[in-house]
């Protein structure tokens, strides 16, 4: 089947280029029978890619390795789940599955729009092709994941060990679904600017793409952080490593390019500044994939090295230009219809936050790129670490809060300072008292940033409930229906607004886990022999006994052998247990003894953690394998050419060697608290961006004849 | 072989596919059928803005007199949209409806 495979490539890149072509031929000559074919052979477009990416996939789950794809990451005694995702965890396969999405969401939006924006889709339509034929050139000139091998191996090389997390594997898809998801209302934004349809259509027509590659991405990115923090074992979520900060760059210019399409919807006025936002987005969509494949800066997250990097600058370059060629084309059409009133507004505040958000991932660009920059200037690779991060991010984050803050607390157009006093009084006291009871009865003070931060969070949350409580109780006044009723109805019929409210509570919340886990963690690094303890905080740890697993890790990664400890952990009257362990996983290396190669390949922390609301512990080991040194190199010499049987029963009795008389582990134990409101805050946030992008009823609304003045006033009280 | 048997039956197949549009000559989309398709959207987005406006006025966010300035022109909006609206669908408008100012 590879070979239909690659035929469903090279006839994909000529659908695509088919694609582009009819529907500017059908803009340019009005001829819409030429537009409906584009947009047709983008539907085919999307059956080439699924079907491609089907049969890698079978080849993935029955391990066929005669594919180089298969056989370079994943092997018959890779675990299922993982063969099935071990797909995008190569370079080919992304690309495979970033065409993929891409012309389903394409396809998508096409359908959506094909009896509206006539002027702008074929344009649209034009650029996705043409994004989606780009990433079908690379496969089918340089990276084919259907290329076969002429000699097939017995065993394939598995998969990477450090990717055997479920988070990891979900990750992935995630972030590309929120990359590909950001080209539509790129495309949409181009086709209007060559259009000249400056106007509010391809916003309203492509915003619930945006808010769901938004969604997306931000899920993808605190996977990421969740896999970082259970997996790595260094113990934190984020590093500001530059793999993070590049799917950390577009999701913060795509948060501002989503409150500022409002203001365009509102008022008419940003319409520069929203084309140029989803431009920058879209970019930085771009640059996040090649950063993660091109291998040029340092990172923990970039696998393997690209044969692609320069094709992809290319691309991306090509982007930047038209993008911006264009818009100062049509600068003169993007003029807007309206002024700023107040900067007491919604708006006025929209664009504040904007600024924020943009200046944030201004500071991200510097210092990721700041390796590059400096070898270019000075000849010497300098990094910046997240010490120079965190100076910089963290004032531009508690603006940032605050303003998520007050944000919906304005109305448009203006909002007389008086009237916004009384709005916010609750709100701010609330804060305030928040600030008072943590600095009487907690640390809090020990950090300043932490305590504003604690209490901007108060303030949001102190707001969101109060929009909520006030907009219940306006219902109420007209319906008389009871509180819940009230608030449920609220909700449902203005969801784009209060989905919204639920994700500015959701990202404070998960603000405060930042603040909290980031000012008050507590960590210890011990090398402790089994019946030793060591306290980190308020805990005593005693290693209990040490383990040694094979073929059957805890995590079922399929790791063969695995080292770990039993740990008794206590804390006043509680009491608890955890195993953390290293798994360790054969390398095929000939250099290696036949039994060397069980221990020296790829290892792996498994971190154990007690979860918690109120704070995690978490607890980290890495086994000391040096007293088996002696012993395994005797082995290598002793049962080198052995069977496998007797081979496997010598590895299992230096398993039970150092399980017998361990030497001295390192371990590492964390206490980290309130860092599970990070992930129950971005399950909120995620809950609420789910709200506003689901359908509203007012879109299921029937005409009503009458005169237009009632008619307008009748149709509204219907909704 | 497979390779080159599998690219010729996609190509005609695709061909198959894309083409029906061009042969079907006298299918093209109606203008006036993309124009209501948008004036449908915008009137729930304008329809959606006088419910936020309303909304605003009753939280206390907005003085009467501005929300009623506000309504005031969201509603001529959407009126001009109705309008516009029947008269690519071919229908007459109502005997006395109002003229916005």
């Amino acid at each position: 089947m590879a070979g239909v495979g690659s035929a469903c490539l090279t006839i994909g890149l000529f659908t695509a280029l088919y694609a582009a072509g009819a529907s500017v031929y059908g803009a340019v000559s009005g001829r819409g029978q030429w537009v409906t074919s584009g947009r047709r052979a983008v539907y085919c477009l999307a059956a080439l890619c699924v079907g491609a990416f089907a049969i890698l996939e079978a080849a993935f789950l029955r391990s066929d390795l005669s594919y180089a794809l298969v056989a370079e990451a994943s092997s018959t005694d890779t675990p299922t789940f993982y063969k099935f995702t071990a797909v995008w965890a190569t370079q080919d396969g992304s690309l495979l599955l970033w065409a993929t999405l891409l012309s389903l969401f394409a396809s998508a939006v096409l359908f959506l729009t094909r009896r509206s924006l006539r002027d702008i889709a074929p344009w649209a339509t034009a650029v996705l092709a043409c994004v989606a034929g780009f990433f079908l050139f690379l496969m089918v000139g340089w990276e084919n994941p259907f290329d076969t091998l002429a000699v097939v191996p017995e065993e394939g090389a598995g998969l990477n060990p450090l990717l055997r997390h479920p988070a990891m594997m979900i990750h992935p898809p995630m972030l590309y679904t929120g990359y590909v998801g950001f080209s539509i209302p790129f495309a949409f934004a181009i086709g209007a600017l060559i259009a000249r349809r400056t106007g509010a259509d391809w916003i309203r027509a492509t915003r619930r793409f945006a808010l769901i590659a938004w969604t997306f991405l931000g899920t993808g990115i605190l996977l990421g952080a969740l896999w970082s923090y259970s997996e790595l074992g260094w113990g934190g979520y984020w590093a500001w490593d530059p793999v993070e900060n590049a799917s950390l760059m577009p999701w913060l210019v795509g948060t501002a390019f989503l409150h500022s399409i409002m203001v365009q919807e509102k008022r008419g006025m940003l319409k520069v500044w929203n084309v140029s936002l989803i431009c920058a987005t879209f970019t930085l969509a771009l640059l996040g994939t090649f950063l993660v494949r091109s291998g040029i800066l340092d990172s923990i997250h970039a696998f393997g090295a690209s044969t692609i990097g320069v094709q992809m600058l290319i691309f991306i370059a090509c982007v930047i230009a038209l993008s911006a060629g264009l818009i100062l084309a049509r600068l003169a059409d993007l003029r807007s219809s309206a002024r700023l009133d107040s900067l007491l507004s919604r708006e006025a505040f929209f664009l504040l936050n904007n600024l924020v958000l943009v200046g944030l991932c201004l500071v991200v660009l510097w210092g990721t790129f700041f390796p590059l920059i400096s070898e270019a200037l000075t000849g010497t690779e300098e990094t910046v670490g997240p010490p120079w991060f965190n100076r910089i991010v963290t004032p531009l984050a508690l603006v940032l809060v605050l303003l998520t803050g007050i944000g919906p607390v304005l109305a448009w157009r203006r909002v007389t300072p008086k009237r916004l006093l009384r709005i916010v009084a609750v709100p701010a006291a609330l804060a305030v008292l928040a600030a008072v009871v943590l600095l009487a009865f907690t640390d809090a003070g020990d950090s300043v940033p932490s305590l504003l931060m604690f209490a901007f969070v108060a303030f949001v949350l102190g707001v969101v409930g109060q929009e909520f409580v006030r907009g219940a109780s306006a219902r109420r006044v007209m319906t008389r229906e009871s509180w819940p009723r009230a608030l449920a109805r609220l909700a449902g019929r203005n969801r784009r607004r209060y989905g919204g409210y639920l994700v500015h509570a959701g990202i404070a919340v998960l603000f405060l886990g930042v603040a909290a886990s980031s000012a008050f963690i507590e960590q210890r690094d011990v090398r402790l022999s089994p019946g030793e303890t060591m306290r980190v905080g308020d805990y005593e740890v005693t290693y209990r006994e040490a383990t040694a697993r094979l073929g059957g890790d805890g995590g079922g990664t399929g790791a063969p052998i695995s080292f770990g400890a039993v740990m008794d952990v206590r804390r006043g009257d509680q009491s608890f247990t955890l195993h953390p362990s290293r798994n360790y996983y054969s390398t095929g290396d000939p250099s290696k003894g036949a039994i060397s190669r069980f221990f020296e390949g790829e290892a792996t922390s498994e971190v154990d953690v007690r979860w918690g609301l109120r704070r995690d512990f978490w607890l980290a080991v890495r086994p000391d394998l040096i007293s088996l040194e002696g012993p395994i190199a005797r082995a290598d010499r002793q049962f080198g050419d052995s069977p496998g049987r007797v081979q496997a029963f010598v590895i299992g009795t230096l398993a039970e060697l150092y399980r017998e008389d361990p030497p001295p582990a390192a371990f590492r134990a964390i206490v980290s608290p309130l860092v599970a409101w990070i992930w129950i805050g971005g399950a909120i946030a995620v809950l609420g961006a789910l709200v506003a992008a689901w359908p509203s009823p007012e879109a299921r609304l029937r005409r009503v004849r009458s005169l237009y003045a009632a008619r307008v006033g009748r149709e509204l009280t219907r909704a | 072989m497979e390779y080159g048997l599998a690219l010729l039956a996609l190509a005609a197949l695709i061909a198959l596919v894309v083409t029906v549009p061009l042969r079907r000559g006298d299918q093209e989309e109606r203008q006036d059928q993309t124009r209501i398709e948008e004036l449908r959207a915008a009137k729930e987005a304008k329809y959606r803005e006088i419910r936020d406006a309303e909304l605003d006025h009753r939280m206390g966010k907005v003085s009467r007199e501005d929300w009623r300035a506000v309504d005031r022109d969201l509603r001529d909006e959407a009126i001009e949209i109705l309008r516009e609206l029947d008269r690519l669908e071919g229908t007459p408008p109502e005997p006395g409806a109002r003229t916005p100012s």
